[in-house]
This record gives C-alpha cells, structure tokens and sequence, in this order.
C-alpha cells in the first residue's frame, strides 16, 4: 500500500516536471543564463564588429555611464519626467474613469469597451496616428488647441512639448489602468455605501472614507506595474521622434539600443541594462516599503 | 454567478440624479476624446494626400478617396509583412497557450519537490526588465544561426509562455474545485488527460484572455522584429509600416490607410474574445 502510494506520487513527480520542463528549459536558457552573460558582458568592452577583441575592463563601463557620459543622465532625466507625469496622469484619471464607470449605468458596457481599445492597438500604427495629430501645421492636437483659443505648438518637434506630447498619447491608454481599478471598485460591498448615506455622507465623503482607502491596494498594483512598464517606453521613441529634437526624448531604452546596435557597444549597452534594472529595483522596493503605511487590506478575509 | 460581477447595476445605488448626469456627460464626452483619433485616423486614410490638412477639420471628406487602400498596399509588399505577422503571431499565441497552461497546472495542482521554490522564481521573473536578457539572447541567437529567422520571434513562446500567463492561468485554475480533477482522477485519467479534458474547458475567459493578450502583443511586437529581422522580404507589419514612413514620409493618407488595416486583426480578436475578456479581468482580480 505504502509502496503504491510512493509509485504513485513519484509519478505525479515526473508528470509535473515534465509538465513545467519548458518553463525550466526557458528560464535557464533565456533567463539566468543570460542574465550571468549580461553581467559579465557588462564587464567587458564587447563589441558586436569584433567580438574576439573583447577585453576585461572591470567597472569601468558603469564608471563612463554614471560620471562621464552626459546622455546617460539626459535619458534618465527625459525619462523620468515622462514617467513621473504618465504615471500620475494614468493613477488619478485611471481611478477617477473607474469611479465613473462603477457608477451603474445601462449601456456602460460599451463605454468600457471604448476605454480599452487604445490598449489594443498600440505599436508602430498608432504611433504614426499620433505622429499625425502632432503635425504642427494643422494636426488635430493643435486644431483642438485652437478651437479653445489657443496658439498650436511644436509637439514632438519642439524640446519643450515632446515630453508633454508622449504623455498626452499616454493618458490616451489609461482604459487599461482602469480595469484593474474596476476589479477591485466591484468587490467593495454595496451596504458599506448605504451605511455612509444614513451617516449622512456625500458623493465626495464617500470617496474619501470608502472608495479612496479601499481602492489603495489596486492604486499600489497600477503604480508599480505603470513605473516598471513607462520606464521601458522603446517603440513609440523610435517611430515618432527618434530621440529628437536634439536629445529631448532620448528615452533610456532607445539609448540602449542605440548604444548595442548602431555603436555596437554592446558591453557598455548591458551595463546601461543593469543600470536600469538597479533603477527600478529601488523605484519598486520603495514603493512596497512604503506601502504599509498607505495601503489598506482587509487581512486575509477572502 | 460570473453574470453577476458586471451586471449593469452594481456600484453605489445612493448616487444623486445630478451626479448621476454628471458622470454620464464626463463619461460620454471621455469616450469621445478616445474615438477621436480613431476617426480622424479613418477620415484621414480616405482623403486624396492635397487635403489631408485643409482646415476647418473636413471629418467626412468631401471627395473620398479608397484608392489610398489599394495603393498603400501595393507602394510595399503590404500582404507579405501582414501574411508574415501571422506567420510569427499564430505560432507565438499557440505556443504560449500550451506552455503556459501546462505550467501554470502544475503549479496550481500538482505536488512535487522543488515545484513551491519554481513559482516563486516564477513569480521573481515577473518584475525583471526584458532589457537585461535582451543582448546576450541577441548574441546566443545569433550564434545559433537564427538572426534572420522567425525562430527568436517563436522559440522563445514555446518556452514556458511568460511569467504573466503562467501566474494569471495558474490563479484561474486554482478556483476550479478539485473534486473535478478527482473524479476524473478515480476514472483513471491522467494528469495530462485531467489538463485537456477537466481544467481547460473550465477556464476559457483565462485561456482567451492570455491569447488575446499574446496576439495584440506579438502583433504590435516592433523591437524583436527589428533586433532579429533584415531582409525586407521577412519583415513583419509593424516593421513594414516603419519603412513605409521612412520612404513616404508624407503620404499621410496612404500611411494611415495601412495603419488602418494594421490595426483591425488586433480589433477583431478582441471584439471576438471580449466577452471572455471582461470576465477574464473580473475573475482574475479576485482570490480564489
């Protein structure tokens, strides 16, 4: 009997294995593995002309990153201005279309459905939309503009408004952000709301005290999740500005592969990687560090 | 029960009238601002190139133009980057679906040492910037021979199917009830057989979810393609739709024409799923 019960996990053993093999076929071939080579490519003077030059060169290609190349720091600069504005922007009108869209309104299931859709088709097609409406001469952003009065601007052809004009296409995309707050908006029962009313609470009050602290966990998941994913905002860069004018939308990735594909730096390129990674290593442990103070849970009430 | 969780009517009934107006007109006039690009995207494809900036804004042009369609198509081997994309995105969403469903299922049902540690780095993948493994995957690839080849577009899918997908199947099949897999189990069905036959009819919403994701994914997929792709012949559309603009720059309505036609393969499959997909996001984002 013992021994049928033995027989019997040992194959539900292989069964699993074999069933999670590719998983562990992929994460050591095209995870670890590559991670140890990025790291001892970073290391290194690689380049992708002459691979069998590569020399050992120790930190000294974190050293030109952080004090002697100034695009290093004018692509974290652009992009964190970009991140900084998108996230915020994503949070508050993200959490702000949620509220709206819980509500309960017939018919609001086509609404959502419109909300998602920029999600949907991101890429090469809707950044040449967007290159489009950022035509100074007469694309829609600046007719827009100037059905309100206002002169048109450069956009993605000025240094000033590039910034401003990703963030726009951005705030474009926030149905996604919206969903997870719908998630969690649904889940907060209705009698909570009822009781506030008899209290003698407004739409406002209610909020505040209901909606806001029980929306904090879904807040903290949107957060991180849109820190990690603007941060590594690539494809947009490329089509739409190219890093341009000058270095005014030099995002941090498209540096990267600029420096690994058209220098061919590619050890200094995989230091560049781990910079980025220690970047939003920290931007994420202190968002969870300093979530206990700001996010609410129920304990383990299922 | 699943009908429940987006019924119509849920959210806070003490609204006021006013501020149930309110959100309507917030919300009607938000939809609007998202529609706006699409149709003007639209309107610009089928104008003839002299008009596309004429102002006041023409929205319904006065002279269409659906020859921008035929000739966006036929200015680049438009068919050949689009039959390329399938060629890269139906294997991708296929590949992904299998792997990740079969780890995903161990994960969620199966006990074996070591299995516990697995998810957990499973889980730690879920955070890492692709950026860190993208240049010695490049190189490794490159040393197999593959640069050139879809293979670094697919073979990677085949592996494991991403730590997203692997965590949201796993979390879906963990509100299946068990006594399903046992029943089947006392029948003498394999775990594989118990996979095919008991979870995965279960869990379309899930299944479709992750497939609609990893098409809309792959298709608009632009810096793989560019990384592994040269020859023109092989490019994919989003690639395609790059070197149309680096040439034609100014054909506006020829390139929004293509872009048009780019976008709806993403369009229609989440107009097919999307019912899965509203209740894929709402089962998901609650614990089993």
């Amino acid at each position: 009997m013992a021994r049928r019960r033995l027989a019997a996990s040992g194959r539900e053993a292989l069964a699993a294995y074999g069933l999670v093999s590719p998983w562990v076929i992929g994460f050591v071939g095209l995870t670890v593995g590559p991670m140890i080579a990025s790291m001892v490519l970073s290391l290194t003077d690689y380049g992708l002309v002459n691979p069998d030059a590569a020399r050992w060169v120790g930190g000294a290609n974190y050293r030109e990153a952080l004090t002697g190349d100034p695009l290093v720091w004018q692509s974290l600069k652009v992009t964190a201005y970009y991140v900084v504005l998108a996230v915020v922007f994503e949070l508050v009108v993200g959490l702000a279309l949620a509220v709206l869209l819980n509500v309960g309104l017939r018919g609001v299931g086509i609404l959502r459905t419109v909300y998602y859709l920029p999600a949907v088709v991101s890429g090469v097609a809707v950044s040449l939309l967007w290159l489009l409406i950022f035509q100074p001469s007469s694309g829609l952003a600046n007719a827009v503009l100037g059905l309100f009065g206002f002169d048109g601007v450069g956009w993605v052809y000025s240094t000033t408004w590039v910034i401003p004009a990703f963030v726009l296409m951005s705030v474009w995309g926030v149905g996604r952000a919206a969903f997870i707050y719908l998630a969690i908006l649904q889940r907060i029962p209705t009698n909570l709301y009822e009781a506030a009313a008899v209290d003698g609470l407004g739409s406002f009050g209610r909020f505040l005290r209901i909606t806001l602290p029980l929306a904090t966990p879904a807040i903290f998941l949107n957060l991180v999740l849109a820190v990690i994913g603007k941060f590594q905002i690539f494809t947009e860069g490329f089509v739409i500005s190219k890093g341009g004018p000058g270095a005014s939308s030099l995002f941090f990735v498209l540096y990267l592969y600029r420096v690994a594909f058209r220098y061919f730096r590619v050890g200094y390129a995989s230091a560049l990687a781990w910079i980025l990674f220690a970047v939003l290593l920290a931007l994420t442990a202190t968002a969870f560090r300093t979530s206990r103070h700001w996010v609410y849970y129920e304990g383990e009430r299922q | 029960m699943t009908a429940g969780t987006w019924a119509p009517v849920i959210g806070p009934r003490a609204t006021a009238p006013w501020a149930r107006r309110c959100s309507i007109l917030l919300l009607v006039l938000g939809a609007a601002a998202v529609l706006v690009p699409f149709a003007w995207m639209v309107s610009t494809s089928l104008k003839p190139e002299s008009q596309v900036f004429r102002q006041p804004i023409e929205w319904v042009p006065r002279t269409v133009r659906g020859a921008n369609y035929s000739e966006a198509t036929t200015q680049i081997p438009y068919w050949r980057y689009f039959l390329n994309s399938m060629i890269v995105a139906v294997p991708v969403v296929l590949g992904t679906v299998v792997s990740s469903a079969a780890a995903a299922y161990a994960f969620a049902r199966m006990r074996a040492p070591g299995l516990r540690p697995m998810f957990a780095l499973v889980l730690a993948t879920l955070m890492l910037p692709a950026e860190v493994t993208l240049l010695p995957s490049f190189l490794l690839f490159r040393e197999l021979g593959w640069v050139g080849t879809y293979l670094p577009l697919i073979v990677p899918s085949l592996l494991g199917g991403g730590a997203f997908n692997i965590f949201l199947l796993r979390q879906f099949f963990l509100t299946i009830p068990r006594e399903h897999d046992d029943a089947a189990r006392v029948e003498g069905h394999s775990f594989l057989s118990i996979l095919v036959r008991v979870i995965v009819p279960q869990s379309w919403p899930a299944i479709a979810l992750v497939a609609t994701f990893t098409f809309v994914g792959t298709w608009n997929d632009f810096l793989g393609p560019l990384l592994y792709l040269s020859d023109q012949d092989s490019y994919t559309l989003p690639l395609g739709l790059n070197f149309f603009k680096d040439i034609y720059n100014t054909q506006w309505a020829h390139l929004m024409a293509a872009s048009v036609l780019a976008l709806l393969p993403c369009l229609l499959v989440f107009f097919l799923a999307q019912r899965a997909f509203t209740e894929g996001v709402v089962l998901t984002g609650r614990k089993g």
